[in-house]
């Protein structure tokens, strides 16, 4: 069975930092930011991602975007970093259902089934780039950009329906 | 398809996540003002095409989008060892200590 959703809009930050200073935007952030590349860390409706050695992805609550954006302004003022709004960039797709990791797996040259729970990464869903989120053993948030997510939501569909079919 | 191993990473990943960006350890000069053109055009356009064992760069694109470097065999086609960008190119030694 495969559930497919468009999740609500949310606020998203790409954040880029010297990880030595990483624990400073972390307290700006109201969440330690995770220290390996693929560990998510995830608590009061926030989520931090690290995509590359520098890299992080902010997830909050649409409502909390301008506040954040204005923090990182007042309080890391001096320290070098790049901290970019992508909230309108992207849309959330979540994938869940018993048939979510095969239907995937069609579509994704990496091996996910293989990724532990509570882990992200950024790879290529039949070239889209998209960063997928696996949050349970069959539940997976794929972020992909506007403009490729109706392709992508439509092939996720068309997979589905072959999956169940037993094709 | 190859697996490539992503020195930032620290996994192998698909190819498709991957690009190519040319040969490695091809420093820019300090002031090409004062280069000759044929040292200037050595420089943008020859590159060494060797049989065998070659340092090129990648990037992994479509992961966590660093350039790192990588040793390939071009005869072959197997990646020998990658490493991250900015140490110096690795000894015989070295390559053969992953080519096992």
């Amino acid at each position: 069975m495969l559930r497919l959703a468009m999740l609500p809009d949310c606020a998203r930050f790409v954040l880029r930092i010297a990880p030595a200073d990483m624990a400073a935007a972390g307290q700006v952030f109201g969440l330690a930011l995770p220290e390996a590349i693929g560990a998510v860390a995830e608590a009061d409706g926030r989520l931090a991602l690290k995509l590359g050695p520098d890299e992080w992805r902010l997830h909050a609550a649409e409502s909390d975007g301008a506040e954040i954006a204005a923090r990182f302004a007042a309080e890391l003022g001096t320290t070098p970093h790049s901290l970019v709004d992508i909230s309108h960039r992207e849309i959330g797709i979540e994938v869940s259902g018993t048939a979510a990791l095969d239907v995937l797996t069609a579509l994704c040259p990496l091996d996910l089934a293989a990724r532990p729970v509570g882990s992200g990464t950024r790879t290529v869903f039949d070239r889209v780039e998209a960063v997928v989120l696996r949050q349970a053993e069959n539940q997976f948030r794929l972020e992909v950009w506007q403009s490729f997510a109706p392709f992508l939501y439509s092939l996720l569909e068309i997979v589905g329906q072959e999956v169940e079919a037993g094709l | 398809m190859l697996l490539i191993h992503c020195p930032y990473c620290r996994e192998a990943r698909p190819e498709i996540e991957f690009s190519y960006a040319g040969e490695a350890h091809i420093a820019r000069p300090a002031d090409p003002s004062v280069l000759s053109d044929e040292a200037w055009r050595d420089f943008l356009f020859i590159r060494s095409n060797p049989r065998g064992t070659h340092y090129e760069r990648w990037r992994h694109t479509h992961g966590c989008a660093r350039f790192f470097n990588a040793v390939r065999d071009t005869v072959s086609d197997k990646f020998l060892m990658t490493y991250e960008a900015g140490r110096p190119r690795p000894s015989e030694a070295e390559i053969e200590e992953h080519r096992s």
